[in-house]
């Protein structure tokens, strides 16, 4: 096991033909992700990386059984590709676009509730299983196959993250990138549940940032229902207040939206915390200690 | 994206919610000339710059004549106006708005926003209007009435009647029905971030007005607001984080004195902490995006160099997309034609790393490599005094 996707996960890539999605889609395939197809409209029935291209999802689904798709489409047009995926029936839609109109994401997740697909992003890395499949952007050399589940916001600090990981010998089950923006898919709750449940996951490292209060009521459920140790970093203690740090979501609104308010809620609650960004991974390493 | 109170009005006044008769001027004599032209026997000149806190900073008055009215303006215009929101400095007033003064019966809060914990637009509204709203919703939150819309039908009348009720305006609830919605539906048109009428009046005359309106845009959808787009006012901006705009780099200037230049949003900000973690400032935040070619990155250089208080430099690139050996180039490159003084740390990982490591040794320039985030920040941090020489600690 591990979350989301795996060795078998048959991938549709939207936005097929187009230089990013290309680029990454070959990478994707380098690294054995199962990639079957791509749609670009308009140009179904040609051939592209020697996969078949199709005018629509519902057409790729249909003819490659397809179950994830990564959306590389600009961002202007993402929620309309994400729609598309869903009504095709695609059990996990990734987003990679940063840019999304936040009013888009409001109205597209109200028409999606109640349906079973998973949204990751949009402003997303994406997800990536180490040695089996990826979705994302991810330079995918950085990580190695291991049992530390890995949320995060942001897809540098991912990968600051992971490769601390890694160089302590580390490995990860599984990387979730869920995206900057203030409205995304899925929040990081519900990645803590996929990881609770994983039998291939022993400890959770949850990277979050400043703003909103996903990170907290994540940790809160955690202290709940969590088995396996939690390690948590929050980005910008030294970030000001009002202002958007790069990410449309990373704006302190109000007192408890500060990093530092953050951590302190969530070490509070039990969890491990790292104060300094470079201390990830000999935190997890503490975690791991504690496991036995 | 902000707008300032007057374009504010303008947008409100289309959707069909009233405001104060009033008009925007950039001179004594023009602010005279309205106050004649709106009649009236009170005016209100009120400063128009995005930071708030303006009426205890002095920046809204209120005068008996024309002639007061010019004079207020006079001494508004072309000074700086510094409030709980803005530096100490204070924002340079280049306009203001002159309205007829309202009698005001009652005052109350209303916004709308994008709430980020139920996914939805908010209205929040208060019978306490007027006041500092933050120390309301702290004070006592139950005084903060809330309705949630669901996207899929809008905000509906029933939700209206809910809220005129919460403050106090149920005998008017059918007029305030009509308005909710409209600003509800300029608020969705026009892809606003926040809304914000403080305060609400119902004047002397039974009116419901908007005496005050604060607006800020979802900059993710300007592409399909061309007519928000043109109320953009860059002065009201930093220069600095204006240029990395045009320049597709994302900057905020900040206080201290390591600058910053890091790929990614969420390491930029880690980074910044890292070096607070060792006893230094950054300068600012600098997010060069996925892709940066070294004329990103000599561009990140110049506009980084432009803060006077930069005393060193740290580029911290984690390659994903990006390839260190571009970034390598570009930290050279930049180095030598910008002819940078100030100490420069390079940390280097991920995509093409040796290559780019490579470059930089080979440059023959000195620059400050580091190993890995803890001692970019270490280094950055000791060279403000001169405590690193080839890249060791002295």
């Amino acid at each position: 096991m591990s979350v989301y996707v795996d060795k078998d996960s048959p991938v549709v890539i939207q936005g097929f033909t187009g230089q990013h999605a290309t680029f990454h889609a070959e990478e994707a395939m380098k690294f054995g992700t199962k990639v079957v197809g791509g749609v670009t409209p308009g140009k179904g029935g040609s051939t592209h990386l020697g996969l078949p291209v199709f005018n629509s999802v519902e057409e790729a689904v249909r003819e490659t059984g397809a179950t994830v798709s990564g959306i590389f489409v600009p961002p202007q047009l993402a929620t309309d590709s994400l729609l598309e995926a869903a009504e095709a029936g695609v059990e996990i839609a990734v987003i990679i676009a940063d840019g999304v109109p936040v009013q888009d994401m409001v109205r597209t997740k109200r028409y999606l509730a109640g349906r079973s697909t998973t949204i990751i992003g949009p402003n997303s890395p994406g997800i990536i299983t180490p040695g089996e499949c990826k979705v994302g952007i991810m330079p995918s050399h950085i990580y190695s196959k291991g049992r530390i589940g890995v949320v995060s916001r942001s897809g540098t600090l991912n990968y600051e993250a992971v490769s601390q990981m890694t160089a302590r010998g580390l490995g990860q089950s599984t990387c979730v990138g869920i995206g900057g923006d203030p409205v995304n898919g899925t929040d990081f709750k519900t990645v803590l549940e996929e990881f609770q449940r994983d039998s291939e996951t022993d400890v959770v490292v949850m990277i979050g940032e400043i703003g909103g209060q996903q990170e907290v009521e994540a940790a809160r459920w955690a202290a709940q229902h969590m088995t396996k140790p939690l390690v948590c970093f929050i980005a910008g203690v030294s970030a000001p207040r009002g202002r958007r740090m790069g990410h449309a979501g990373a704006v302190i609104a109000g007192d408890s939206d500060t990093a530092t308010a953050k951590l302190d809620a969530i070490e509070e609650m039990g969890h491990h915390t790292v104060r300094n960004p470079a201390d990830i991974g000999e935190a997890v390493l503490r975690a791991l200690k504690e496991t036995g | 994206m902000n707008i300032h109170e007057y374009q504010a009005k303008e947008l409100l006044r289309a959707y069909g919610v009233p405001v104060p008769p009033g008009e925007v001027v950039y001179s004594n004599r023009a602010a005279a000339r309205v106050a004649e032209e709106l009649g009236g026997s009170r005016w209100v000149v009120k400063a128009q710059i995005h930071a708030g806190g303006r009426g205890k900073a002095g920046g809204v008055k209120l005068a008996n004549t024309p002639q007061k009215v010019a004079e207020l303006a006079d001494q508004m215009i072309g000074r700086r106006l510094a409030t709980a929101q803005t530096d100490q400095e204070g924002q340079l007033v280049q306009r203001v708005l002159v309205e007829r003064a309202s009698k005001i019966e009652r005052e109350f809060y209303l916004s709308l926003i994008v709430d980020r914990v139920s996914q939805r637009i908010v209205v929040i509204a208060s019978a306490e209007g007027g006041v500092d709203v933050e120390e309301v919703a702290a004070s006592n939150p139950d005084a903060m009435h809330k309705e949630y819309v669901d996207p899929g039908v809008g905000l509906l009348d029933f939700q209206c009647r809910k809220i005129a009720t919460a403050i106090g305006l149920a005998s008017r609830a059918a007029s305030f029905t009509r308005l909710m919605k409209r600003i509800y539906r300029l608020f969705r048109d026009k892809d606003c971030l926040l809304l914000e009428i403080n305060p609400f009046i119902v004047s002397e005359d039974g009116d419901l007005l908007a005496l005050d309106g604060k607006m800020s845009f979802d900059d993710n959808a300007l592409f399909r607001q061309g007519e928000i787009v043109e109320l953009r006012d860059f002065d009201e901006e930093d220069p600095k984080e204006v240029e990395a705009f045009g320049h597709g780099l994302n900057y905020i200037a900040l206080d201290g004195s390591v600058g910053c230049i890091v790929n990614g949003a969420g390491l930029a900000m880690a980074t910044m902490d890292a070096i607070v973690l060792h006893g230094g400032r950054p300068a600012n935040f600098l997010d060069v995006g996925g892709g940066a070619s070294a004329e990103k990155v000599a561009n990140a250089f110049r506009i980084v160099l432009k803060d006077p208080n930069v005393k060193a430099i740290l580029v911290n690139i984690f390659a994903g997309i990006n390839r260190c050996d571009w970034i390598a180039q570009g930290v050279v490159q930049a180095t030598r034609d910008q002819r940078i003084e100030v100490p420069i740390v390079v940390r280097l990982a991920g995509t093409n790393v040796e290559e780019g490591r490579k470059i930089l040794d080979e440059s023959g320039l000195d620059l400050i490599q580091a190993e890995d985030l803890d001692d970019a920040a270490v280094k950055a941090v000791a060279s403000l005094d001169g405590a690193v020489a080839g890249g060791v600690l002295q």
